[in-house]
């Protein structure tokens, strides 16, 4: 009986320890975003509390000084631009490793996945050669083409999995039940593709929303900047750190993702567990 | 309804045969077992027919046309796989239905029909269920169900039954053959199980190692086995074999008996030194030795043995099969 509370208290001690964890970046952001600057930076005062009453002046700063609504669009737009190239992509060659290549699929699988290890430090280098060469300079479209070099790797990986957890007899029930290939494809296995495409789409636009060294290399105006870049360029000027508006527009840039997350929560994990084990 | 011819067949894999020239055909509305160890390419040879693999050599006939390069929606089958393979997104219905709307048939017709297979195989009542809501001799009949939908020449079936539990599997043989019998489909079904085969097939064509090693009626399948594999995979226990005078004798457990039940006719006679005895409701097992070699008795409760002794036992001679020494091929004496 005292072994089972034990158990019981670890466990929700455990779980309350990591949803602190987790929620405190959201607190801090939060708390930093409404707090006065005379408050913030008075180091006597209790950084987890309003030691004054909350102001609204980060905010109007955010919006009116910066072109913060602008940054959330041009990400917006990228991250869906993205989502579909790397879906257009990365489904078909998925499948067609997962189920068409034989054993060679299994290693060109692990070819394309090491692809997406050679870190964005390296490679923006000679992709900025080609950015150039390509008249992309300071262009969203430069963004949209780069993207996907790290997208479409790391989800045709990820998909390839799940192709490879749906039965084999099931397609070839469709074969045998008047479908082509393609037709097999598209009425059977797409569908129960859906969980893992949802996945591929949420982690593809998290990846995006994240970049931060293409964007700096590739994009000057301001108007062009996404949200990664956008904040900590506009909002750091020289030395001065704006923390209140910085805080509150990384707020406003998370609660998506973060809706995103909570509401597909399920088939992302389902997803994921398909990509982590063989059959 | 149709005929199936089957000239040749060969499939390897890599270096590996595993259909090795195999000529059969089977006749309108047939009901043909093919029966074989794992292994022995029943199953590839199955798929052979569904057109989910190109043979490498030989041709295969459906109706008089062979249909080697045609693709398994234009050759009027349908396949019945171990799994059942339903499409878990799909209702019942859906399932059912999904040939005929591939097919492009209008709702109304498409609901006719998917009810009337339904009805036919009692499972009406569930098409509005998902396959993960419905029990595994339902799904059974779902696939079933689904695979006549379309009337197909040649109905395939790979090992339908090896999912169901044992007492579910017996009903579902005895009404499988009921209902194949009504509709008339020449079929072509996959198993490892011997008593399906016996109970279900019209024919059954033994193979091993990518050969058909012999097909017939199931009673000669069973009483004149044609070489020693067939024999000694047929028959629960198998058949004895004992080497004598340079030929391998044959004799199956249950004519296997003691001289003294025998009647007059002309007999074989052994000594047979009994081992062990096992009772097993409503008949025992003998184990025992003939000289060396290892032999089963199948017999009635009733006759007395022990133990650790030694009874004179014998075969009628017309029960006794010979087969040659090293090939195992039946011979005649």
């Amino acid at each position: 009986m005292l072994k089972k509370i034990f158990l019981k208290g670890g466990f929700y001690g455990a779980l309350a320890f990591f949803i602190l964890f987790s929620a405190s970046p959201f607190y801090i952001m939060l708390i930093t975003t409404f707090k006065k600057s005379h408050d913030l930076f008075n180091p006597n005062n209790n950084p987890f509390f309003f030691a004054e009453l909350p102001t609204l002046d980060h905010m109007k700063l955010l919006f009116s000084q910066t072109l913060f609504t602008t940054f959330l669009w041009n990400t917006l737009l990228v991250g869906v631009a993205v989502v579909v190239i790397t879906v257009l992509l990365a489904v078909p060659a998925a499948f067609s490793l997962a189920r068409m290549a034989g054993k060679w699929g299994e290693s060109i699988g692990i070819g394309i996945f090491l692809t997406y290890l050679v870190p964005p430090t390296l490679l923006f280098i000679p992709l900025s050669r080609i950015v150039a060469i390509l008249g992309l300079q300071n262009s969203l479209w430069s963004l949209i083409l780069v993207y996907p070099t790290f997208t479409v790797p790391f989800c045709t990986w990820l998909l390839m999995s799940f192709f490879k957890s749906i039965p084999k007899d099931i397609e070839e029930q469709a074969l045998i039940d008047g479908c082509s290939r393609m037709g097999a494809f598209f009425r059977i296995l797409l569908p129960l593709a859906v969980p893992g495409i949802i996945s591929v789409v949420v982690f593809a636009f998290t990846l995006v929303a994240n970049e931060y060294i293409y964007a700096l290399a590739f994009i000057q105006d301001s108007a062009k900047k996404t949200i990664g870049i956008g904040l900590t360029t506009e909002l750091v000027r020289g030395d001065v750190f704006y923390w209140g508006s910085l805080m509150g527009g990384a707020l406003l840039a998370s609660i998506p993702v973060a809706l995103l997350y909570t509401f597909f929560l399920d088939r992302i994990i389902s997803g994921l567990a398909m990509g982590a084990s063989k059959r | 309804m149709a005929f199936v011819q089957l000239r040749g067949i060969k499939k390897q894999f890599g270096a590996v045969n595993a259909v090795d020239g195999v000529d059969l055909e089977i006749k309108d509305g047939e009901f043909l077992v093919l029966l074989g160890p794992s292994g022995s390419g029943k199953t590839t040879l199955m798929r052979l027919c569904a057109g989910l693999e190109k043979p490498t050599a030989g041709e295969l006939v459906i109706d008089g046309e062979v249909v080697n390069d045609v693709p398994p929606r234009e050759r009027g089958i349908a396949m019945v796989f171990q799994s059942y393979a339903l499409y878990p997104h799909k209702t019942v219905f859906k399932n059912i239905a999904f040939p005929l709307t591939v097919e492009g048939l209008d709702k109304s017709e498409i609901r006719y029909k998917v009810e009337l297979a339904a009805g036919l195989l009692g499972i009406g009542r569930l098409l509005e269920r998902m396959p993960s809501q419905i029990s595994g001799g339902e799904k059974q009949r779902v696939a079933i169900a689904r695979a006549l939908v379309r009337k197909p020449k040649v109905l395939l079936m790979d090992e339908p039954l090896s999912n169901l539990d044992a007492k579910v599997r017996h009903t579902a043989r005895v009404e499988l053959k009921k209902f194949q019998q009504e509709i008339g489909v020449t079929t072509i079904y996959v198993t490892h199980d011997q008593a399906e085969a016996m109970g279900l097939g019209d024919r059954i064509a033994v193979m091993s190692e990518g050969r058909v090693r012999q097909i017939g009626i199931p009673e000669d399948i069973y009483h004149d086995p044609a070489d020693t594999f067939v024999a000694g995979f047929i028959g629960n226990p198998p058949m004895n074999f004992v080497e004598q005078n340079g030929v391998i004798v044959g004799f199956r457990p249950e004519v296997f008996l003691p001289a003294e039940l025998a009647s007059t006719e002309d007999q074989t006679k052994f000594r047979f030194k009994v081992t062990r005895v096992e009772n097993l409701g409503s008949f025992k097992l003998a184990y025992g030795t003939i000289g060396e070699t290892g032999v089963i008795a199948n017999l009635q409760l009733r006759v007395p043995l022990e133990e650790g002794r030694e009874y004179d036992f014998s075969v009628r001679s017309k029960d006794v099969r010979y087969y040659h020494r090293e090939t195992g091929v039946r011979i005649t004496k």
